[in-house]
């Protein structure tokens, strides 16, 4: 552009030094912790930090994270596409207060997040006896770790979804409606096809953030090694109790997962030509 | 089919988009519904194909009431406005469509649908597109795509909502005339929206014109330009000058508009007089408050001449020869009087007056 | 074209509906359950817990001097990082969709990397940076005398971190859409670039900005895992509310932990609504 438009050139001066800048500052922003994770990983060679990764306490920590996103992602998934579908598709009262809601969870603390499955399900919490005269354990097991993972990781799918439903308009679908076809085959032929890759990419951001909560899984996990320890709380542990090398270990597996994820966006966004879901 | 509308109105908070509409339509009817924007023509297009639903009345279709008939049940194609089409699909697959998400026992063997998907595109002329994608053909191909795909299930009602309105005017004049030819061929039953007064008037049996919710008048095109029946049709189809006046004692005085008085036989009281170009004469003056403004040659039939008097621009024909600026006699030979009291006169000039 | 195969399905009539298209029960119904099961019930038990001790229990909770300090740095550290990402999210989103050079599109996807990231991981790597053996922390100590990590600087740090990416990705399309007409009109009718730059385009991304910060705050006051390992969570000087809250909680404190819970949440929600008030009246002065 700027071969064509001189009056909107800036000085040659000016737009090195901001392009340097620039750089420098994401040099030292976003690059450089990133390697620090690993040199620290690495500064005692690759077999301590395999080692790491491979003990039996990190394995299951491995195990946990994954159950726990296998269960919580799909939860949202699901929810993510019928409350774009609602709002996208129909007109009714109260539509702008719905969105609203779904986006409460992004500015609700992490650890509040965790905290309200204490108040419901804790010990002293409101279903807490109840659940003990049945022998149901809520709170630091598997169900409130799925479920403090589900509210932190709430909005992603639906906010992704719903701007570009919106966007596109409930035309195609009404023709496909004259043309004979049912909810289903609207939804799987008409709909889907039109935000796979805005959703592949919703669906990402939900699984890295799943993968990687640190803040609300802490409060209701109980941080029992081996059973209700997901790999940020391991790697949290390892680090209190300076094994740093193992805690830079298991970091740079999430490190890694963080990184395919940010990779695996940029390739959906080329591939549907367009910036998806711009923040999370 | 036939079409039978009965008293629907739909309201849209306190504003009601359709307010007492009843229409019937004959089996292989060709209908327009034309009016401004806002007249409520799309909202009873969409009525029709059962994409809203009214607050009152009945839609009966082929005889049956569809009120309980969702849209996929009611075998009534629709041409959208901006088409619709699926744009993931390829031309062929956007055609074979409504015969794929047919229930099981109804939906035909592939090669059949392959079959008559070739046939749809022979049809419409654009057999050679059948590989492509909506992006990647012109906006004339793609309304013929959209209506092979709304003609694949075989509809016995087809609503087409300004589907010329996203064509260059050129292509617009062919598509119109094929699309009539199309129909009658296949004799079914169409209405089309339009706000497009040539549009209406060139392809329909009978239009229907819309206002604020009503229709005003359903007639033969021919009909409505010879007997409207309010001066809002009037004003609304074909080129008109509007000039309100009062009748005094059989006289209308249009000395304000630097005209001649005119004789009008009707009670005394507000009316409104509409002129069409071919009904006022413009010829060459000394004296005159008219003023000759723009000229249009029209070839033999005389010259269009807008002249100014007061206020007020009207259109006429001339048969002299006059130059922009020129001071002018206007002199209107016959009418339309909408009469405040509702009625519709015809008004002639008296050979006296004439002369005169 | 003749024969009636469609007249069938008139005879398989189902029951009356007033919409178009088809799911409409059954999407609001999965969306209210959704919603209401994980969210709102929840965040209701958060609004009623406190109130077992009563107001004065709850005002003592909120007044006690380590819970007020907590606050100030939270509240504070979350405004100060929000504020210092406005001009740095402005220069990256500026170069990104202005200029082109090497790494262009790599920057650009980079800028994701803080939502990407667990929280736990950036945490730990800013501390390993800032530590004052690290790559960063070394030479700060060494020719300023400065200490990031252990302080509450090194809160402000991981916020800005964290709140980052907020403010370019509000700005950047925005950026982007603005019509370059608008900078070439200013031109021939005699402003500088620099005068362009403040008068033409600024004001225009004033509300993305706005947005941003907004985003990046309410993010950034509830930060929990980036900013633990760095803080050093010393009470009175950087412990966060957050930590509280868990310190609460593991004294089976669930009122007191409950009423911090609601104190943040509200006095950030009370913020956010200032902000959008704000930005309200900036549209509406445009319009």
């Amino acid at each position: 552009m700027s071969a064509t438009r001189p009056a909107v050139d800036d000085p040659a001066l000016l737009r090195w030094a901001a392009v340097t800048a620039t750089l420098l500052l994401a040099l030292a922003i976003f690059v450089l912790p990133l390697a620090a994770v690993f040199a620290e990983a690495l500064r005692r060679g690759w077999e301590p930090a395999l080692a790491a990764i491979v003990e039996e306490d990190a394995q299951a920590a491995v195990r946990l994270t994954l159950l726990v996103a296998l269960i919580a992602v799909p939860v949202n998934t699901i929810g993510g596409i019928a409350a774009a579908w609602a709002v996208a598709k129909f007109d009714f009262w109260g539509k702008r207060l719905l969105v609203t809601l779904i986006e409460l969870p992004f500015s609700v603390s992490p650890v509040i997040s965790g905290l309200v499955y204490v108040l419901l399900f804790g010990a002293q919490g409101y279903l807490g006896p109840w659940l003990q005269a049945n022998d149901l354990q809520i709170i630091f097991a598997l169900p409130g770790l799925v479920l403090a993972t589900v509210f932190v990781t709430f909005p992603f799918v639906a906010r992704t979804l719903i701007p570009l439903m919106q966007e596109q308009g409930r035309e195609e679908e009404e023709a496909a409606a004259t043309l004979g076809a049912g909810g289903w085959d609207i939804f799987r032929r008409v709909t889907l096809p039109n935000v796979k890759w805005a959703l592949l990419s919703g669906v990402l951001l939900c699984n890295a953030r799943a993968m990687g909560e640190f803040g609300a899984v802490s409060v209701v996990s109980g941080h029992i090694r081996g059973q209700t320890n997901t790999m940020p709380l391991h790697v949290e542990i390892l680090y209190n109790e300076y094994m740093f090398v193992g805690a830079f270990a298991v970091a740079s597996l999430l490190a890694l997962l963080g990184l395919v994820t940010l990779f695996a966006k940029a390739l959906l966004e080329v591939l549907a030509g367009r910036r998806i879901g711009a923040r999370a | 089919m036939t079409v039978d509308v009965e008293n629907l109105v739909r309201r849209f908070g306190a504003a009601a988009a359709l307010d007492g509409v009843s229409l019937s339509l004959r089996q292989g009817e060709f209908a327009a519904l034309l009016g401004p924007s806002g007249s409520g023509k799309t909202t009873l297009l969409r009525i029709l194909a059962g994409l809203d639903f009214p607050d009152q009345g009945r839609v009966r279709i082929a005889g049956v009431d569809v009120a309980s008939v969702p849209a996929r049940d009611r075998g009534v194609g629709v041409v959208f406005q901006s088409y619709a089409l699926f744009r993931h699909m390829s031309v062929a697959e956007n055609v074979a469509f409504g015969l794929r998400v047919r229930p099981r026992r109804y939906r035909p063997p592939e090669a059949e649908i392959q079959r008559r998907v070739r046939e749809l595109l022979e049809l419409v002329q654009i057999p050679e597109l059948a590989g492509r994608y909506p992006e990647q053909i012109s906006g004339g191909q793609r309304q013929r795509v959209a209506l092979a795909r709304a003609l694949a299930i075989e509809p016995q009602l087809l609503l087409l909502d300004e589907p010329f309105g996203a064509l260059d005017a050129l292509v617009r004049k062919d598509v119109r005339r094929w699309v009539r030819g199309l129909h009658e061929r296949l004799g079914i039953t169409s209405i089309l929206v339009t706000h497009d007064q040539e549009e209406a008037m060139e392809m329909a049996d009978r239009v229907a014109v819309m206002e604020r919710g009503r229709i005003v008048q359903l007639d033969t095109p021919q009909a409505l330009l010879e007997a409207p029946a309010t001066a809002f049709v009037a004003g609304f189809l074909g080129e008109a000058t509007r000039l309100p006046l009062y009748i005094e004692r059989g006289i209308a005085r249009l000395s304000e508009f630097g005209l001649d008085d005119i004789e009008i036989d009707l009670a005394d009281g507000e009316a409104v007089l509409f002129l069409r170009p071919h009904e006022v004469r413009i010829e060459p003056a000394q004296a005159s408050r008219a003023v000759v403004r723009f000229i249009r040659p029209e070839g033999t039939g005389g010259t269009r001449i807008l002249a100014e008097t007061g206020s007020r621009i009207i259109e006429g024909i001339s048969h002299a020869e006059l130059a922009r600026g020129d001071a002018c006699r206007i002199r209107p030979v016959s009418g339309t009087v909408f009469h405040g009291d509702g009625t519709t006169h015809r008004w002639q000039r008296q050979e006296a007056w004439a002369a005169g | 074209m003749s024969a009636s195969a469609s007249l069938p399905f008139l005879a398989t009539a189902r029951s009356s509906r007033r919409h178009a298209l088809p799911g409409f029960n059954l999407s609001l119904g999965l969306t209210l359950a959704w919603l209401g099961l994980i969210v709102l019930v929840p965040l209701a038990a958060l609004a009623i817990k406190p109130w077992e001790i009563g107001v004065g229990g709850v005002l003592a909770v909120l007044t006690d001097a380590r819970v007020l300090a907590a606050f100030r740095l939270s509240f504070g550290a979350a405004l100060l990082a929000a504020l210092v990402s406005v001009p740095v999210g402005l220069l990256i989103a500026w170069t990104v969709t202005r200029y082109r050079f090497p790494g262009r599109r790599l920057l650009d996807a980079l800028v994701d990397l803080p939502f990407a990231l667990p929280t736990a991981v950036a945490g730990l790597a800013l501390t390993a940076l800032f530590a004052p053996n690290g790559w960063l922390g070394a030479p700060l100590a060494e020719w300023f005398g400065w200490r990031v990590a252990f302080t509450p600087a090194g809160v402000v740090v991981a916020l800005v971190f964290v709140a980052l990416p907020f403010l370019v990705r509000t700005v950047e399309p925005v950026l982007r859409d603005l019509p370059l007409d608008a900078e070439e009109a200013a031109a021939t009718l005699g402003a500088t670039r620099l005068q362009t730059i403040r008068r033409v385009v600024l004001p225009a991304l004033l509300p993305a900005v706005i947005t941003g910060f907004g985003l990046g705050f309410a993010r950034a006051v509830g930060e929990y895992g980036s900013i633990i390992f760095i803080a050093g969570n010393m009470p009175m000087v950087s412990e966060i509310a957050p930590l509280l809250i868990v310190v609460k909680l593991e004294q089976f404190d669930y009122a007191g932990a409950a009423g911090i819970g609601l104190a943040m949440l509200l006095l950030s929600f009370v913020i956010l609504l200032a902000l959008n008030l704000w930005q309200r009246r900036l549209r509406r002065g445009r319009a």
